[in-house]
């Protein structure tokens, strides 16, 4: 059994519980003009009368105690972290260099356009280069993650349609999707229709499509590769059939890792997709974002992207406010910016051979993992996988463990789990993306991790039940914190403790 | 490629593990209809070194200004800059925070949990609500969600904003609300002529069928908003105030929105979290207040539990509320937030605490009304609105072409002297919107007016 995760662990309280009162990390100029008194200044009825309760803290106690609770993360620099559909891979170091350099993060978007022409020449070539990548005619930058890119796209198949003079409501998705895309259609007034994928194939067949199409069908929705790991192999016939009905094709680009330089979804019927960014151009995913949602569409798409447009206007680039037929806008200002130019340092990097490349081995890896957990777990469709392979706890059901044992033991171990109980699809679904940046090494030592776990659920399965023992805190009781809700500090009940 | 770690020798062993004749073998379940079998036009790939100077050349076609040593972009417009302490980039650029995703599996995610749980409280803190959610996408974002949820709670359709909404927020409602059904309705209310809200026209548009009123505070146009009036007309009728805060930095002086009796605060909090980044990413505030609320969150929420041991930590929590557990009756699609600016500007608002937030807030104030005075004593100039400000002020500038000013100064001067309002509203093609922070010293500020009036003598 390996190392606790951190030499020393700490237990580290709330940043509040270090505070005294009169203290400040703060280092803030003196006042070089006359000074100002709110209380003259301002009417009463504006003044604050009870100041926030924030943290009386030095700076080395917030160096260190920020620091502390980084240690008790797990995270790609220090771990595997086959975290499925969410493409975990290296986050290179240089992107972030990028990120960091005053010239583009020190820029104000209101500045005026001559003095930005950098940045608008990194949109319009990330642009350039997401749509080759895709085969769309055009791609906006705006989302600022892949749900904002699906309520992206669908305002503007919405807007589309509205331009047919046609109201279609329905939005056809399959029942392996992730959960943002029938939110997705609630949050812009469509109703979302789920299609049964449970054939022997576990993808979508063309006839179930067929069943639930009519003159109401706005889109079909789909993942490919599906949440299963698998490509939608009909996707060609599918997309037809939709288009025949007068409906249009969102392909939700999560797993897009998988086909990079392998097929274009807008040469296959695919209208308009989302990339997320964060995921296959390996920006970094932040503890839960930002990331960017850039959505590709096809030219028949074109009038409705969201306002601003970067254009070309002899030797300059300018902003496009002025399109008449726009959704309009998802956010302020112009997207992540910093995230856009991350995944422009990526995509620059490898290049088209490159970017081919990182498809292959993301596949090869999860195809290697794939053939060795069938081994030792069940795997619903153990044939094939693209860019990641899902498996389930049905063999340890009998022995009263599930899959939230294994995740948790695989902790102890080392290893972030990986995405557990997803898709819904397969119960007890245990979903594992490796990525192409882990060696065959490290995934070797995951299968040897994943061998030695389910052995352990034979001889002693109360070392599953009540991992994690060497994360530095036990299993959490999640119940407990949904029943009696406790979301934020509170001075009296969390401290002393 | 320096992130593909395989070996020639090792692809061919896995590849004999798999039982595939190749790599190529891989992709055969992609029928030949779909592949495709072309080249990808993307540029040549570049080295590391290659790749750094591409950057900074591609840098060099900006203007950075303040970079020699001249003042900066007087530029705010719902994305105020201000100083941002080297430990705050230290830290968040740490990759245990920033190469994490999703705390899904609280055991190892304390870190990011116990830090969306600070952030959480400091902006219960700062607007004064009862809850705060683990952050959204920025403060455009986070108004139309909470114009949303104001439509939950109340089971109404229409919602009438304050003229001093951030346009571009505005337009984002707008889009959020294009396909929710003809009998929604945003209703744009016009200022008074002290640049508030007119009571009289907000009385007149207030009615049964109205879900919420959208207040900004500092407004777009930098002017303080009392919003206990607008509280209580909205509540008379039995509607919400959504309380918008683009500068948090004005909480350290002004009073809080949710004891001023909004029941749901919104903001944009990357003033505060790191440079202006020519937008993006920020981070959304969220806060709400009331029982009802707390189920009707958008986005997620992070909760103290206890181990099996008994030790104290922390968890996602309430996720019914969410897509992957509630799907199409989920209160918003939201799922990948802004956790990364939401660590920076926990870390960045637990180092000025309680007296560096006031203080700052403060000396916002003093280098605003400073400049304020000196510019609208300039011949031509006038204050567009008479009410109080914080660290924001618009202008009507003689001549009436505020654009032409703007260009003319950044050109002659190499001073952004603000944002012309023409860009946003042809009616205020003469409207400078000019914005100061604690960066701009006595010196930027006395060049800043020297600027415009040469520009306009």
């Amino acid at each position: 059994m390996s190392q606790p995760l951190s030499g020393l662990l700490h237990h580290e309280r709330p940043i509040f519980a270090y505070s005294s009162p009169g203290r400040t990390g703060a280092s803030l100029p003196a006042c070089d003009v006359p000074a100002v008194d709110a209380q003259t200044l301002w009417p009463a009825a504006l003044l604050r009368d009870q100041a926030p309760a924030l943290p009386e803290v030095s700076e080395p106690q917030v160096v260190r105690h920020y620091t502390r609770l980084s240690q008790w993360n797990m995270s790609i620099d220090t771990a595997m972290y086959p975290l499925g559909s969410c493409t975990m891979k290296y986050n290179p170091r240089l992107a972030d260099w990028a990120a960091s350099l005053p010239a583009f993060a020190e820029l104000h978007p209101y500045q005026p356009e001559d003095q930005l022409q950098g940045a608008l020449q990194v949109l319009h070539e990330l642009e350039g280069m997401l749509a080759a990548l895709g085969g769309f005619a055009r791609v906006t930058l705006q989302p600022a993650a892949g749900a904002h890119g699906e309520l992206c796209g669908l305002m503007m198949i919405r807007a589309y349609h509205a331009d047919r003079r046609q109201q279609r409501r329905k939005v056809l998705i399959p029942d392996t999707a992730h959960g943002t895309n029938p939110a997705t259609c609630t949050l812009n007034g469509f109703t979302a229709v789920e299609l049964p994928t449970s054939g022997e194939h576990g993808v979508l067949e063309p006839d179930t499509v067929s069943a639930a199409l009519d003159d109401e069908v706005a889109a079909l929705m789909i993942t490919n590769p599906s949440t299963l790991g698998l490509f939608e192999t009909h996707i060609v016939e599918i997309a037809e059939r939709v288009h025949r009905a007068g409906g249009l094709v969102y392909m939700d680009g999560a797993n897009f890792n998988a086909v990079m330089g392998k097929l274009r979804p807008g040469d296959i019927g695919v209208d308009a997709m989302h990339f997320n960014l964060h995921k296959t151009f390996a920006t970094p995913h932040g503890g839960g974002g930002p990331g960017a949602g850039p959505v590709g569409v096809t030219a028949a798409l074109e009038p409705f992207l969201p306002i601003p447009t970067v254009e070309r206007a002899g030797d300059r680039l300018r902003l496009d406010y002025d399109r008449p037929r726009s959704i309009g806008r998802l956010r302020s200002f112009w997207g992540n910016f910093l995230v856009l130019l991350r995944a422009y340092v990526y995509l620059r990097e490898h290049g088209a051979a490159g970017l081919s490349r990182v498809s292959e081995l993301a596949v090869l890896n999860a195809n290697y993992l794939r053939v060795q957990l069938r081994e030792l777990l069940h795997v619903p469709h153990p044939q094939h996988c693209m860019h990641e392979v899902v498996a389930s706890d049905r063999d340890l059901r009998p022995l009263g463990l599930s899959t939230i044992d294994l995740a948790k033991r695989l902790i102890d171990y080392g290893f972030h789990p990986p995405t557990v109980y997803f898709p819904l699809v397969v119960p007890g679904a245990l979903m594992v993306e490796p990525t192409e940046s882990e060696t065959p090494e490290t995934l070797d030592a995951f299968v040897a991790a994943v061998r030695a776990i389910v052995d352990e659920a034979r001889t002693s399965p109360d070392l599953l039940r009540s991992a994690p023992h060497l994360a530095g805190i036990g299993r959490l009781d999640e119940a407990r914190a949904a029943r009696k809700p406790r979301l934020r500090y509170q001075p009296d009940a969390d401290d002393p403790r | 490629m320096r992130d593909l770690p395989h070996t020639e020798a090792q692809i061919a062993a896995m590849l004999a593990a798999i039982g595939a004749p190749s790599v190529e073998a891989l992709f055969e379940v992609i029928p030949e209809a779909a592949r495709f079998r072309g080249t990808l036009d993307l540029p040549a790939p570049l080295s590391e070194p290659e790749l750094r100077r591409t950057l900074q050349q591609l840098g060099r076609r900006n203007t950075v200004a303040g970079a020699d040593d001249g003042p900066l972009p007087f530029i705010g417009a719902g994305l105020p800059r201000h100083a941002i302490p080297a430990a705050v980039d230290g830290l968040a650029a740490r990759g245990e925070f920033a190469t994490a995703y999703t705390p899904y599996q609280a055991e190892v995610s304390q870190g990011t949990l116990a830090a969306i749980f600070e952030f959480q409280t400091i902006v219960c803190e700062l607007f004064a609500t009862d809850y705060a959610n683990a952050s959204m996408y920025d403060g455009a974002s986070a108004t139309a969600e909470a114009l949303l949820m104001a439509r939950r709670l109340t089971g109404r359709p229409r919602a009438l904003l304050a003229a001093g909404l951030h346009p571009e927020y505005l337009q984002t409602c707008r889009s959020y609300l294009s396909g929710l059904g003809d009998e929604v309705a945003l209703e744009a209310l016009p200022s008074n002529a002290q640049g508030g809200t007119d009571l009289d026209a907000l009385q007149a548009q207030l009615g049964a069928d109205v879900a919420c009123l959208v207040v900004q505070t500092p407004s777009f146009f930098g002017v303080l908003e009392d919003l206990a009036p607008l509280a209580a007309a909205a509540h008379a009728h039995g509607a919400l105030l959504v309380a918008v805060c683009t500068e948090p930095l004005a909480l350290g002086l002004l009073q809080a929105p949710g004891r001023a009796g909004a029941d749901i605060v919104v903001g944009e909090g990357l003033g505060l979290a790191g440079p202006p980044s020519c937008g993006g990413p920020g981070v959304g505030l969220f806060g709400a207040s009331g029982a009802k609320a707390l189920r009707q969150l958008p986005g997620r929420l992070v909760g103290e539990t206890v181990d099996v041991h008994g030790r104290t930590g922390y968890v996602l929590t309430l996720s019914t509320r969410e897509q992957h557990i509630r799907r199409a009756k989920a209160t918003s699609n939201i799922c990948t937030n802004h956790a990364l600016i939401a660590l920076r500007f926990t870390i960045h608002l637990a180092l000025l605490g309680r007296q560096g937030l006031r203080r700052l807030a403060a000396l916002n104030l003093a280098k605003t009304v400073y400049a304020q005075r000196a510019i609208t004593a300039l011949p031509g100039f006038s204050p567009r609105f008479a009410a109080p400000f914080f660290n924001e002020f618009a202008v009507r500038v003689p001549g009436g072409d505020a654009a032409a000013l703007v260009s003319h100064a950044s050109r002659q001067h190499g001073i952004v002297p603000g944002v012309a309002l023409g860009r946003f509203d042809d009616r205020e093609r003469d409207t400078l919107l000019i914005g100061i922070s604690e960066l701009h010293r006595r010196e930027d500020l006395d060049r800043l007016v020297a600027a415009l009036h040469e520009a306009t003598r």
